[in-house]
């Protein structure tokens, strides 16, 4: 029973493709490929297959290289601990290794699983629907654009978010906008939070739709959200709300504040900060459900079964009127409407809100609060240390923040930042004299490193 | 309540978990311990408060009640579900790997130089001069890829309007088309299932930025006037784009870039055996000709001229971006170390034996396997079955049906893949499930599926009536 076979993963001997070849009726493997000559490959990439051994010491070898810091960076990317029980649950091959729940007869866990990654989106939002997962808070973001598109349709085409937003998030929805004919204008911030009179200002029939985050970019959290879901309002745009889901356990209502829609983070749960692999959150409130980008998980129930049923079990007489989930309203979806879908999403991150939904449960409401709570304890005192460093000043916002806050140096941020990398520490810089740290429960036991580290190169 | 589903046996209410609200909530009061004022903060959070023993065994009863490529064949058309190798976990899971996306190149050469080596292989395996890994999912390659030809005709000035795409397209193509702002036209297929190249002539001109092509295509059709195809569009001054859903047909045996695509996109998380995690994360990477490399999404990554080390830099005409930051990192790692492991000879024949399998399950089975000869996947049809009801009644026998009323140019579609994975033996379980459910009774076809662990589940009320939290759900 020898395994001739070139992948390590085809179960195939040579007597049984010497079989099926010849069920086939064809030679040899060869004589299956319709490829005409001109365009057929024979020739090699030069790629040397390895032994699983000698490729995970390759690659533990490369990681390697990578330099051992203790980060302090942010800006929309946050690690938290994650408990061991998510690897252990999440990693369980029924769920790594299925599908799109297509046949939800045989796939009630996942499709649970999701539902129930919903429901906890409603609760942190207060908004009544939420998404089973889209690719990141940026792509979120650019989906919220394009949604303020079709629901606004008679209104303006204008899509105005903060001066201060994270580089790559500004870049992804421009390219969402530039497909639906939007753009993007920026409106002032005074002090890290939204200047709501200019924002006043600005407003008028031509604005699509309203973005505002709290917390911002800069950590800080926005003081005047209800103010903003108003103007929104007043002018018919949509008010799209960026957080996360931890800063969303404590943080006023979205709901509260008028958003229409809130995007954003959900990785920060369950997921390392894994070089900027994410989670986006796309919660709504009922008016847009059918504009609603992506997968959805709902409620229905077995089928009563037919006369005549046969096998026992559940098509027997007793069946039916059981709750069960399935993928729903998906005449949304881009398998259906082709080009009139409301996205193209199609695979997103399931497995991640997965990850993001077991974290969520392991920590409960209490353990949640507690960690939203620490991050703005372990922000307020850290930057009360960094400050009273001789050439640093912070927080330079005078707000409340999360997680993280700008500081101010005299000397140049760039260089103080590459500074620090050398005695072991990661921190962003801003621009010319503006670094920012981000501290979470990851890093909180190194802050007397940190700050040593400031003192050393300030 | 049964917590016992090991022999699919059901009665009364059937089998279910509770959901964790059912099992007791618990609310807190936010604003008693917060450090932030009243006005900032909501009241109170209300979730469930599972100890960690009983976490465990709800999401171990949830994985229990779910269908997966470790639990039997998968043969989805188009979907490509492989066996995923366990060892691409843990390498993923280094934790060295897993810094920061806000890292100085400096402080990450060693993603750096990871990404570049899978940059290269994905260049050399679909016959493209330049990758990038961002797009986090397949269809976000194909917005990328689209964004991209976009902004190589406007740099030329020369502005169009179009997309065509063949009928039998995946819809993602058509929902990218439009998504990027491109009027979609619609190519019929020909009388032999492949691109009528007469129709092409006629749907391609001055307006046409690209068309977008799989190929096999999604019946299992190799495209054999590839070529022809490939002057046409370009003849007409639009781009070629390869929708690589179907690549792993091809490894090693035939590369988009020899055959005049200009673009493509890679679903790594089906070529490359990564897992679909019950539906994501995937990872789209797309490679480009040449001429299109300055359009790329920006960072990408490449040699430092002393050879010394890695960087990252922006292409000179960039679309910018279409992820945060570089994409699903973790998906890419699995697929780099799948492609290790098998080398050269190894996609090779990941190929031959998926069409192998595709073209042994099409002889084997009762239905029609119109068309052909077909490549990795073939769209057999149930006649006049349902092919909806022929795969609920597969359910019973122990594997998971094919894609199902996909593709329409084939009617009562059962789209098959079986890929490399399955060995002789299994192909035949899976032909005499797809033959004893074709040849059953339609009152047996209407009850099933009834060994599974819900019959079958009323769809139209999901949509009628939305319940998508289990806060709808309150006074049920």
């Amino acid at each position: 029973m020898s395994r001739a076979n070139g992948t390590p993963y085809a179960p195939h001997t040579d007597d049984e493709t010497a079989a099926m070849l010849a069920a086939i009726g064809v030679d040899d493997e060869e004589a299956l490929f319709d490829i005409p000559e001109a365009v057929a490959f024979d020739g090699e990439f030069g790629i040397d297959a390895r032994t699983e051994r000698e490729i995970r010491d390759e690659c533990a070898r490369v990681f390697a290289r990578n330099d051992d810091l203790t980060e302090f960076l942010g800006r929309g990317h946050y690690g938290h601990y994650v408990p061991s029980v998510v690897d252990h649950l999440a990693d369980r091959a029924e769920f790594l290794t299925s599908y799109t729940q297509y046949q939800p007869e045989v796939s009630q866990g996942f499709l649970q699983a999701l539902f129930e990654y919903q429901s906890m989106l409603v609760e942190l939002t207060g908004l009544d629907v939420a998404n089973c997962s889209m690719y990141d808070a940026a792509t979120a973001l650019g989906e919220a654009a394009t949604l303020a598109d079709r629901v606004r349709s008679t209104a303006g085409d204008t899509v105005l978010v903060p001066e201060q937003l994270r580089e790559g998030k500004r870049a992804v929805l421009e390219n969402y906008c530039d497909g639906a004919d939007l753009t993007v204008e920026t409106y002032p911030m005074t002090d890290g939070t939204a200047d709501v009179d200019a924002l006043a200002d600005r407003a008028g029939d031509d604005v699509a739709m309203v973005y505002a985050e709290s917390p911002t970019v800069r950590g800080c959290i926005e003081e005047r959200l209800a103010a903003i879901g108003d103007l929104a309002d007043e002018t018919d745009a949509l008010f799209v709300l960026g957080s996360d889901v931890v800063a969303l356990s404590v943080l006023e209502s979205p709901a509260a504040v008028g958003a229409d829609v809130v995007v954003g983070e959900a990785g920060s749960l369950g997921l390392p900060t894994a070089y900027g692999m994410g989670l986006g959150i796309f919660a709504c409130s009922d008016e847009f459900l059918r504009q609603v980008p992506g997968r959805l998980v709902g409620a229905s129930e077995e089928r009563a079964p037919p006369e005549g049923a046969r096998d026992g079990g559940a098509g027997g007489a007793d069946a039916g009127g059981t709750r069960a989930y399935t993928l729903t309203l998906q005449t949304r979806e881009q398998h259906i409407r082709k080009e009139r879908a409301t996205s193209n999403i199609c695979t997103n991150q399931a497995w991640v809100a997965l990850r993001a939904a077991i974290h969520a449960a392991t920590l409960g409401p209490d353990g949640l609060v507690d960690l939203a709570n620490d991050c703005v304890r372990e922000a307020e005192a850290l930057a009360a240390r960094i400050d009273e460093l001789s050439g640093a000043a912070a927080p330079v916002h005078d707000r409340h923040h999360f997680r993280e806050f700008a500081v101010r140096v005299d000397q140049p941020a760039e260089a103080i930042a590459t500074d620090l990398e050398g005695e072991g520490f990661a921190v962003h810089a801003i621009d010319d004299h503006l670094l920012q740290v981000c501290v979470t429960d990851l890093n909180a036991g190194r802050t007397d490193g940190l700050v040593a580290a400031f003192e050393e190169v300030l | 309540m049964i917590h016992d589903q090991a022999n699919y046996e059901r009665e009364g209410e059937g089998v279910r978990e509770p959901l964790l609200s059912e099992k007791g909530q618990e609310t807190v009061d936010v604003r008693a311990d917060s450090p932030l004022p009243d006005d900032l903060t909501r009241e109170e959070l209300t979730l469930p408060n599972p100890s960690e023993p009983e976490t465990a065994r709800h999401y171990t009863r949830l994985s229990q009640m779910n269908w997966a490529i470790d639990s039997g064949p998968y043969p989805l058309g188009s979907c490509t579900m492989k066996y995923n190798p366990k060892f691409t976990e843990d390498v993923a899971a280094d934790p060295n790997a897993a810094i920061h996306p806000d890292r100085s190149a400096r402080s990450a050469q060693g993603n750096l130089e990871l990404q570049h080596r899978l940059q290269e292989a994905l260049a050399d395996i679909g016959g493209m001069d330049a990758v990038t890994l961002q797009p986090p999912a397949g269809a976000a390659g194909e917005l990328t890829g689209i964004l991209v030809a976009k902004a190589y005709h406007a740099h030329r000035g020369n502005d169009r309007s179009e997309v065509v795409i063949p009928a039998s397209a995946h819809g993602t193509n058509f929902a990218t088309a439009a998504t990027a702002g491109y009027d979609v036209v619609e190519l019929p297929s020909g009388e032999d299932g492949r691109v009528d190249l007469e129709a092409l002539e006629a749907a391609v001109g001055d307006d046409t930025a690209a068309l977008m092509l799989t190929n096999p295509n999604t019946v299992g059709l190799f495209e054999r006037d590839i070529t022809e195809i490939a002057d046409i569009v370009h003849d007409a001054g639009g781009l070629l784009y390869y929708d690589g859903a179907n690549l792993n047909a091809l490894l090693g045996r035939g590369r988009p870039g020899d055959m005049g695509f200009d673009v493509m996109h890679y679903n790594v998380h089906k070529t490359f055996a990564t897992p679909h995690g019950g539906g994501g994360p995937g990872a789209g990477p797309v490679g480009v000709v040449d001429e299109l490399a300055p359009f790329l999404p920006t960072p990408r990554v490449r040699e430092t001229e002393k050879g010394s080390g890695y960087e990252r830099f922006e292409p000179e005409h960039t679309i910018g971006k279409v992820h945060g930051f570089v994409g699903n990192w973790l998906v890419l790692i699995k697929a780099y170390a799948y492609v290790a492991r098998l080398g050269d000879e190894g996609l090779a024949d990941a190929a031959a034996k998926a069409v192998l399998n595709a073209n042994y399950l099409a002889e084997r089975i009762d239905l029609d396997v119109p068309f052909g000869p077909f490549h990795h996947e073939f769209a057999a049809t149930a006649g006049d079955r349902d092919a909806a009801d022929v795969a609920k009644r597969m359910l019973d026998f122990g594997v998971h049906p094919p894609t199902t009323k996909w593709p329409e140019m084939v009617p009562e579609a059962m789209l098959t893949e079986p890929t490399e994975i399955e060995g002789k033996s299994s192909l035949d379980d899976l032909a005499e499930a797809f033959n004893l459910a074709y040849a059953d009774t339609d009152e047996a076809l209407d009850a099933a599926p009834n060994r599974t662990a819900a019959a079958r589940i009323d769809q139209v009320g999901a949509a009628r009536n939305p319940r998508l939290s289990w806060q709808a759900l309150d006074g049920e």
